[in-house]
């Protein structure tokens, strides 16, 4: 069916000013990144630079102390560090709760139950928590925000888990074991090989809630040692400091990888959110 | 063939490492946070310990007129933008159900803001509205709608719903997304036989468009207004709950009381208010999934 001519207009103007919606606010941060600092503070406003500095980068990359460079790096290196142990401790773990789950059904309510604790505000734990790991010394370490990050990523990814083993048939698998494999064994060399996307999935969803949280952060760390880069970034653009192309250039850099994580998740984003993977 | 018995023991073994990291840093906490919440406990140095106060702090978390507004600011953060959202999620899906050029482009670009750290974003859009140098006044100006600079994350007037509106942007997307997938599962029939029985395009909407989204938005709607409840981040770094106390949720409350004013045991007793508000939504949450869930087999 053809469509009138005004219709197509108002659908393409529609389309572009949703385009300019999402792109200008990103296009902005990344013009303030390469721009004097000088240019960001003249007025009338320039909109674009007359000459592209890459200062702000450079300065980011560097190693020196006292520097927002160091702040940035280790920041840089503690979210790292703390994002990727979570994930790889969680879906591990997430992978034979997943499977039981999905082959021994009549554990529904604890499946649920986990799910709800997940959604739980983290005002709830973060009390006695903060107590608990004051008294084990864990306070400004990595390994606090480690194991907190578990108990937001664990439901989630044995959720996303459960849903593809439940579309995989049970039969190889339970010939498997007659022919005397260990339950382990059936897990790791049939089932886990067959949702291969969702694992990627999970994992890359993982990572992005991990890189993302900022409120027990905040609370459980307190410098270079710990600090991620959410609390870095809180505290570069609450703070007094007016170099706003360099809180730019520390907001590119930090939200580079989810972007690029996000472009390879494109097709199972649907699913994945669907299991409560919308982030905060 | 494994016995009934046996197949129970390797479920549950196979659950254990979850359940084991579950119950002692969420089932655990929790209860503590509950038995906190009837002492006097302090977080400062030399104050632990902490007396048995019974009632005492909820009955000051109720008389708390502060607190209650914090409530009330929370609900209207959560309403407004979750509506929105949800008012803007619907039609973005509905236009990139069209077909047009580009259209692949616009849902990758869709994922961008979705993408963004919660952080990042909070920390772009103060500079955009930077009461000076930024570029939402600048543009203002320029096109002639507004004629001189305002401050606002400045003004209590406009401080809450500048921060809502940077909360739509990242957070639209997500239900404009989940709304597009389940449009795309409506049988294109379907619209074809109610133009032939003369339907116009809002019944179309009516009566097949909305029924057949309805049932992941309402999930995806409830899981966002569990996440816009509990709003901290975007808070914390664009006004840090002020002016004048216009942007300070319960979320906020809760971590001034307890690690700004050290009191563990009245901190614990805003935390159980806002777990238990929470616990409504996360049981509607439930409910709706085991239920589609049930429905999808």
């Amino acid at each position: 069916m053809k469509r009138h001519p005004l219709l197509t207009f108002l659908l393409y103007a529609a389309v572009v000013l949703l385009a300019l919606s999402i792109v200008l606010p990103i296009a902005w941060l990344f013009i303030m990144s390469i721009s004097q600092p000088t240019d960001l503070t003249t007025l009338p406003l320039k909109w674009f630079p007359e000459t592209i500095n890459l200062d702000q980068y450079k300065r980011l990359l560097t190693l020196e102390e006292g520097s927002t460079g160091e702040t940035f790096l280790y920041a840089l290196r503690n979210s790292t560090v703390v994002a990727v142990s979570a994930t790889l401790i969680s879906v591990l773990a997430a992978i034979p709760a997943a499977y039981s789950f999905s082959r021994f059904p009549g554990r529904q309510g604890l499946l649920y139950g986990t799910l709800a604790v997940y959604m739980m505000p983290p005002v709830a734990f973060v009390l006695p928590l903060y107590l608990t790991f004051s008294h084990l010394g864990l306070l400004n370490s990595s390994w606090a925000l480690i194991i907190v990050y578990c108990t937001m990523l664990l439901p989630f990814a044995t959720w996303l888990l459960k849903n593809n083993f439940d579309l995989l048939p049970y039969e190889i698998e339970q010939a498997a074991i007659i022919d005397g494999a260990s339950q382990l064994q059936v897990i790791w060399h049939i089932a886990l090989p067959l949702i291969k996307p969702a694992l990627g999935a999970a994992l890359l969803f993982a990572l992005l809630m991990a890189w993302d949280e900022f409120f027990y952060a905040l609370i459980y760390t307190n410098d270079l040692r710990a600090k991620t880069l959410p609390v870095a970034i809180g505290d570069f653009a609450a703070g007094r400091a007016t170099d706003y192309g360099l809180i730019s250039a520390v907001g590119m850099l930090a939200a580079l990888p989810p972007l690029v994580a996000a472009l390879f998740l494109q097709r199972s984003l649907v699913s994945g959110l669907a299991a409560g993977g919308t982030k905060g | 063939m494994s016995s009934a018995l046996q197949q129970r023991r390797t479920a549950w073994v196979l659950l254990v490492p979850m359940l084991g990291i579950m119950a002692a840093v969420t089932a655990w906490p929790l209860l503590r946070t509950v038995w906190l919440s009837f002492t006097d406990t302090g977080m400062g140095i030399g104050d632990s310990g902490g007396q048995w106060v019974g009632l005492e702090n909820f009955a000051r978390a109720l008389s708390d007129a502060d607190f209650r507004t914090g409530f009330g600011r929370t609900l209207y953060f959560t309403l407004v933008s979750v509506g929105l959202e949800l008012l803007i999620g619907i039609l973005v899906a509905l236009l990139l159900n069209q077909k047009f050029r580009g259209r692949f482009l616009m849902r990758a670009l869709l994922v961008l803001p979705w993408a963004l750290p919660t952080i990042v974003n909070a920390m772009m859009w103060r500079l955009i509205y930077n009461p000076e140098y930024g570029s939402l006044n600048a543009l203002l100006t320029q096109l002639g709608i507004l004629s001189e600079y305002r401050s606002w994350l400045g003004d209590p007037e406009t401080a809450m719903n500048m921060v809502i509106l940077a909360d739509v942007w990242k957070n639209y997307p997500i239900i404009a997304l989940i709304a597009l997938a389940a449009l795309q599962t409506v049988p294109t029939e379907l619209y074809e036989a109610a133009r032939l029985d003369g339907a116009n395009a809002w019944h179309r909407f009516w009566h097949i468009t909305l029924p057949s989204i309805a049932g992941p938005l309402i999930v995806a709607l409830v899981l966002r207004t569990i996440e816009a409840f509990r709003v901290f981040d975007i808070i914390y770094v664009m006004t840090r709950g002020g002016p004048a106390d216009s942007t300070r949720t319960v979320s906020f409350y809760v971590y001034q009381e307890s690690f700004s004013y050290l009191h563990a045991g009245t901190g614990a007793a805003y935390a159980i208010a806002v777990v238990g508000f929470s616990s409504l939504l996360i049981g509607a949450y439930i409910f709706l999934l085991r239920r589609q869930n049930g429905a999808s087999r």
